[in-house]
C-alpha cells in the first residue's frame, strides 16, 4: 500500500519552545475579513457598528470596491448614541430597516461588533435576534465581532464563521465539509478533485448564498481550508463534527497531504489517489521549481499577520529550499497547525503574539534575505534594504493547493527577481 | 448612528497623525486598540514614504480593559521616548480610548518626562480628520512657540503643508521660490519638514503664510494674536491668486512685488484657439474648501467655464463656500455624504468634475470626466514628477490636468458632424481609457437598436408624464453621448414647462434653440 504521507524531518517545531511577545502590535482588525467574505457570499451584507474609524478603514482597505456598489458599511456611533440621548437599538433598528428596504436582495445581515461598540457594551448579539424577528423569513441577522480588541485580521473570518455554525441545520448525513472563504477558483478545483476520488458529499461554509447553507452532525467530517479557523472548529466540534488533523493544502506536498487526509478518511484507495492527483502534482512540482531557483538557500523572516505563516514557512522551507530564520504568528493552535510544526525542520524562532519595535530589532540583526511583513513596515524595510513580500497580499489571492501552487512560489521570488533587475537603479528617496 | 459606505475624511487622530508624520523630532504616543495602525499604511502605501510614521500604539486588546489599559499608555509613553529620544511628544486618544477615559494628558503629566508633552483633545465622535490636523498644530506651536526678535532680513513661515496633503510637497518649493524672488527668506517651513526646536522659533518670522487654511488657520490666528505676525489670507491657487498673493505678501513684507513668471505658460494656452472649445463648459466643483474655492475662480475666470455647481465636505468651512457660491449664482453643497454629491452631480450634468477621488469614481459610473484637485487622493496623486497647484508652474499644471481628461475640440467638431460615427460612439468608450474599442458594423445602424432612450442617455426616466416618441428618441441619440444627458434633461425640462406631454424631434430643436448658448 502506498503511503502518500509526507516524510517529517528528524525534528520538527512542534515541541520548540515559543517566544511568546506582548507589546505594540502591528496588525489590522478582524473588520478588514469583510473585504472578501462580502465578495464570497454573494447575498449578504456585512454592517459594522462602529466609529469614522472603522469606515476610514474598510474605505483605506478596500480601495476602488467602495463603489462596486459595496455589500458592506458602517453604521458610524454618533454622540447622541454615547451620551444615552438616543436609544441605540432604536437607531440600529432604523439604519437596518432602512437598509434592507433599499437592498431587497440580502439575505443574511452581519451585524459586526467594533472596538467602540463593544467598549460601550452594545449588544448586538441580542439585536441581531431581535431583528431576526423582525424580518424573518426573507434575511436572518447574524452578529460577530471584528474589533481589534478581540480579532487579529484574519480571524475575523473566523468570528463570522463562527457565528454561523449554531444557526446550520442538523443533519445525520456523512459529508465532508471544506471550512474557509477560498476564491472560487480554488474551492471548484477542490471539488473537482474530491469528486473524482469518489469522496461525497462534498459542502462549503461559506457557501455563495443563504440557500446553499450546509448542515451538521455528528456524522461531519472537517476539513479546513485556512489555518485561522480556530473558534469555528471549536464550535463545529460542539455540534458534533469531527476534524481532520492535515497539514494546510499550500505547494505541492501541503495539498498532496491534506487531500490524502480526506482520501484515507473517505476510503480512497491509493491507485485512485494517484490517477487523480499525479498529473497536477506533477504540474505543481514543475511550476514550484521556476521560482525555487530563485528563493533556494535565501533566509525568510515573518511578521505576524494572518496565521497562515506557519504553514507558508513550511511550504517556503520544504519546497522551495529556503531557510526560516523567525516564523511570528499573531496566534499559534498547535492542534490546528501542529501538522505543519511536524514538518517545519527545527531551526527558526517560533514567536507568538508582538512587541513590533523589539521584532524589528531581531529582523535588522538578521538580515533575512526576504521579510513577509504588513504595508505598515514594506516600505520602511525596503528603504533600509531589506527585500520585503508583503504579507496581504497572501490572503487576497488564490495560493491554495495544486495549481497555484507556482503563483504561491512566484509571489516570494518576484521581489527578489525585482532586486536584481533594478540593481543598476542608482538613487533612492 | 448614520449608515456610511465611504467618508471624505479619516477619523480626527488620523489628522495628529498627518502632523506627526510631515514633521521630524516629534513623537506621537496614541491609546489606540489593537488595529489602529492601519493608518500608517496611508502613509508608508499613499504617500510611499519610507519609513515608519513616528507614532507608538498602545494597541490594548479586551483582556487589558480595566485598570490595565492606564499602564499600558505609560508603558508606551515610556519606551517611546527612550528609544526614540524625541524633542516632544504628542499624547491623545483615538476613538475607543476616548470612551475608556483614561486621560493620557494627565497620566503623561505625572510621569516627568525631560521633553514637553502635549496632550490633544480630539472628540472622536464630534469632529474628522481636518480638524485634527488644525488642532493637532495649534497645540504644538501654542506649547513650543514664544515670542522673539524678529530675523534681521524679512523672513516668512509656511504653515499648513502636512503628511499626506494633496501636493504639498511641491506647493512648498513653488511658494519657497516666490519669496525668494522678492528677497523673502522662509524661517520654518512647519509642520512638514519641521522639528519642535524649529516650531520654537517661529516668532523670528515677520509675517506667516497660511498656505492651506484646513491644516493651520488655529495656529495661524494664534500668532497673529501672541507673536504679533500677520498672515496671508489668499492662497496662490491659479494665475490671479498667484498674483494677489505677491501683492498680499509684497504689502506685508513692505517689498516691492517682484516676480519672473517667464515660465507661466498657462493664459497662453487658455487664450490659444486651439482652447476655445472649452468655453462655457460647464463644470462642478467638489472638495476641500480651501481647493473649491480657488479651482472655482480658475475654472470660470481662466478657463472661460461655467460653474453650475460646488461645495465641500469640510463643515468648518460652510460659510466661506456658502458665500462663494452666492457669488457664482449657485447652489452651495456642503455633506460628507458622497450619495448626496452624486445625486447633485446626476442633475446638474455637468461636462466635467472637479473633485477628490469620490468624484472621480463618480464621474467614471456617470460617464463625466473628472479631474481631481481636492484631497482625498489616491497613490497615482502623489506624483513622482514635480506637480504643485501653486504659483506659476501650479497653473501650467493644472491647466495641463484640467483638458486632459475632455475630448479634444476637433474631436469635438467631427463628433457633431458625423453623429454616431460607427467608429466613435459612447460604447466604443474614451479615447484615452483602456478597452478594446467595440466597432459597429458598417451596415448596423444605431437607430435600429430596440434601446429605450433612457437607457442610452443613461439617465433616469422622464418626470411627470411625458413620453418620448420614437423618432425623437433615435434623434436624442445621434446626439454626442457626453452633451446626451443634458440635451435629455433640457429636452424634458422644456417639454414641462411647455405643458407638452409628447417629445417629438421637433420638441427636442425647439428646446435646443431655446437652451442655445
Amino acid at each position: 500500500m502506498k503511503d502518500f504521507a509526507p516524510q517529517p524531518p528528524a525534528h520538527g517545531c512542534r515541541n520548540a519552545p515559543v517566544l511568546k511577545e506582548r507589546g505594540q502590535r502591528e496588525v489590522f482588525c478582524g473588520l478588514t475579513g469583510i473585504i472578501w467574505l462580502h465578495r464570497k457570499m454573494q447575498d449578504a451584507f456585512f454592517l459594522v457598528v462602529g466609529s469614522r474609524t472603522c469606515a476610514h478603514l474598510l474605505q483605506s482597505a478596500a480601495g476602488v470596491m467602495i463603489f462596486a456598489e459595496p455589500r458592506f458599511g458602517t453604521a458610524i456611533l454618533e454622540e447622541k448614541d454615547l451620551a444615552g440621548l438616543a436609544c441605540a437599538n432604536e437607531e440600529l433598528d432604523r439604519e437596518v430597516d432602512r437598509l434592507l428596504a433599499r437592498r431587497p436582495d440580502i439575505r443574511q445581515l452581519f451585524l459586526v461588533g467594533s472596538c467602540p461598540s463593544e467598549v460601550i457594551k452594545l449588544d448586538l448579539h441580542r439585536a441581531a435576534e431581535r431583528l431576526t424577528q423582525r424580518h424573518a423569513p426573507h434575511v436572518r441577522v447574524l452578529n460577530y465581532s471584528g474589533s481589534g480588541i478581540e480579532t487579529t485580521f484574519t480571524e475575523g473570518e473566523d468570528a463570522c464563521l463562527a457565528a454561523m455554525v449554531p444557526t446550520l441545520p442538523d443533519t445525520n448525513e456523512r459529508q465532508l465539509l471544506l471550512v474557509g472563504a477560498l476564491p472560487d477558483v480554488v474551492e471548484d478545483q477542490a471539488l473537482g478533485l474530491l469528486r473524482d476520488m469518489g469522496v461525497a458529499p462534498v459542502r462549503c461554509l461559506p457557501a455563495h448564498r443563504a440557500a446553499e447553507t450546509p448542515g451538521v452532525g455528528a456524522n461531519t467530517v472537517v476539513a479546513l481550508t485556512q489555518p485561522f479557523l480556530n473558534e469555528t472548529a471549536a464550535f463545529l466540534e460542539r455540534r458534533g463534527a469531527r476534524l481532520l488533523s492535515a497539514p494546510f493544502p499550500f505547494g505541492e506536498e501541503g495539498t498532496t497531504a491534506w487531500l490524502w487526509t480526506i482520501a484515507q478518511e473517505f476510503g480512497v484507495d491509493a491507485d485512485t489517489f494517484a490517477r487523480v492527483t499525479d498529473a497536477p502534482r506533477a504540474r505543481a512540482r514543475k511550476a514550484i521549481a521556476a521560482a525555487a531557483e530563485t528563493l533556494r538557500d535565501k533566509s525568510i523572516f515573518f511578521f505576524p499577520d494572518s496565521q497562515l505563516e506557519i504553514p507558508l514557512a513550511r511550504f517556503l522551507t520544504r519546497e522551495c529550499g529556503m531557510t526560516a530564520v523567525e516564523v511570528g504568528a499573531p496566534f499559534i493552535n498547535k492542534q490546528i497547525v501542529g501538522p505543519d510544526l511536524d514538518l517545519l525542520a527545527e531551526g527558526p524562532v517560533i514567536a507568538e503574539g508582538q512587541d513590533v519595535d523589539l521584532q524589528l530589532d531581531r529582523c535588522r540583526a538578521a538580515r533575512p534575505d526576504l521579510t513577509v511583513c504588513g504595508l505598515g513596515l514594506a516600505n520602511p524595510l525596503e528603504s533600509e534594504g531589506m527585500a520585503t513580500k508583503w504579507a496581504i497580499e497572501l490572503v487576497f489571492t488564490p495560493v491554495h493547493l495544486y495549481e497555484q501552487a507556482g503563483d504561491l512560489a512566484g509571489l516570494f521570488a518576484r521581489p527578489l527577481r525585482r532586486r536584481a533587475l533594478l540593481s543598476g537603479l542608482e538613487g533612492a528617496a | 448612528m448614520k449608515l456610511t459606505v465611504w467618508t471624505y475624511e479619516g477619523p480626527p487622530h488620523v489628522g495628529a497623525m498627518r502632523v506627526a508624520t510631515a514633521m521630524k523630532g516629534l513623537h506621537y504616543v496614541l491609546h489606540a486598540p489593537q488595529g489602529d495602525t492601519y493608518a500608517d499604511l496611508l502613509f508608508t502605501m499613499i504617500e510611499r514614504r519610507g519609513h515608519r510614521p513616528p507614532v507608538s500604539y498602545t494597541t490594548f486588546q479586551a483582556r487589558d480593559l480595566g485598570a490595565d489599559t492606564a499602564n499600558l499608555f505609560k508603558t508606551a509613553l515610556q519606551d517611546a521616548y527612550d528609544r526614540f529620544k524625541p524633542q516632544a511628544l504628542i499624547v491623545g486618544s483615538s476613538c475607543t480610548a476616548e470612551l475608556i477615559q483614561d486621560d493620557p494628558g494627565g497620566m503623561a503629566e505625572t510621569m516627568g518626562l525631560p521633553v514637553p508633552v502635549i496632550p490633544l483633545e480630539l472628540p472622536s465622535y464630534q469632529r474628522k480628520e481636518n480638524f485634527g490636523t488644525d488642532e493637532t498644530f495649534f497645540q504644538i506651536v501654542k506649547a513650543l512657540a514664544r515670542p522673539m526678535q524678529r530675523s534681521a532680513h524679512v523672513s516668512a513661515n509656511l504653515i499648513g503643508p502636512t503628511g499626506l496633503g494633496f501636493r504639498h510637497r511641491d506647493d512648498i518649493v513653488e511658494v519657497t521660490a516666490m519669496l525668494e524672488e522678492m528677497g523673502i527668506g522662509v524661517n520654518v517651513v512647519a509642520p512638514m519638514g519641521a522639528t519642535p526646536a524649529d516650531i520654537a522659533r517661529m516668532g523670528a518670522a515677520h509675517f506667516n503664510v497660511l498656505m492651506y487654511p484646513e491644516h493651520a488657520e488655529a495656529a495661524a490666528r494664534w500668532a497673529e494674536k501672541t507673536l504679533g505676525q500677520p498672515y496671508t489670507k489668499v492662497v496662490p491657487i491659479g494665475v490671479g491668486a498667484t498674483r494677489d498673493f505677491i501683492a498680499e505678501v509684497a504689502a506685508l513684507a513692505g517689498v516691492p512685488p517682484k516676480y519672473d513668471d517667464s515660465r507661466l505658460r498657462m493664459p497662453w494656452y487658455s487664450q490659444s484657439v486651439d482652447s476655445t472649445y472649452l468655453t462655457g463648459k460647464r463644470v462642478f466643483l467638489f472638495g476641500d474648501a480651501t481647493h473649491v474655492k480657488c479651482m472655482a475662480r480658475m475654472a470660470r475666470d481662466e478657463m472661460g467655464f461655467e460653474v453650475v455647481g460646488l461645495g465641500c465636505y469640510n463643515r468648518e468651512f460652510a460659510r466661506d463656500i456658502r458665500a462663494l457660491a452666492k457669488e457664482y449664482g449657485v447652489e452651495a453643497l456642503v455633506t460628507d455624504d458622497y450619495l448626496e454629491v452624486e445625486k447633485a452631480i446626476e442633475d446638474l450634468a455637468p461636462e466635467m468634475i472637479l473633485g477628490t477621488q469620490m468624484e472621480r469614481h463618480i464621474g467614471k459610473r456617470l460617464g463625466i470626466p473628472c479631474a481631481v484637485i481636492s484631497a482625498p487622493v489616491h497613490v497615482q496623486d502623489f506624483p513622482a514628477r514635480y506637480s504643485p497647484v501653486m504659483g506659476w508652474e501650479g497653473a501650467n499644471v493644472i491647466f495641463d490636468t484640467l483638458v486632459h481628461p475632455l475630448v479634444m475640440g476637433l474631436e469635438e467638431h467631427l463628433l457633431h458632424m458625423f453623429r454616431e460615427d460607427f467608429e466613435f460612439h459612447d460604447e466604443a468608450g474614451a479615447s484615452h481609457h483602456g478597452g478594446a474599442a467595440k466597432l459597429r458594423a458598417l451596415d448596423e445602424s444605431p437607430a435600429a437598436e430596440p434601446e429605450p432612450a433612457m437607457a442610452a442617455a443613461g439617465a433616469a426616466p422622464a418626470e411627470g408624464n411625458i413620453v418620448w416618441l420614437s423618432d425623437a428618441e433615435r434623434e436624442l441619440k445621434k446626439i454626442p453621448f457626453f452633451v446626451r444627458g443634458k440635451a435629455k434633461r433640457n429636452t424634458e425640462k422644456f417639454a414641462l414647462e411647455k405643458g407638452v406631454t409628447q417629445i417629438s424631434v421637433e420638441t427636442l430643436y425647439e428646446a435646443k434653440a431655446h437652451y442655445a448658448r
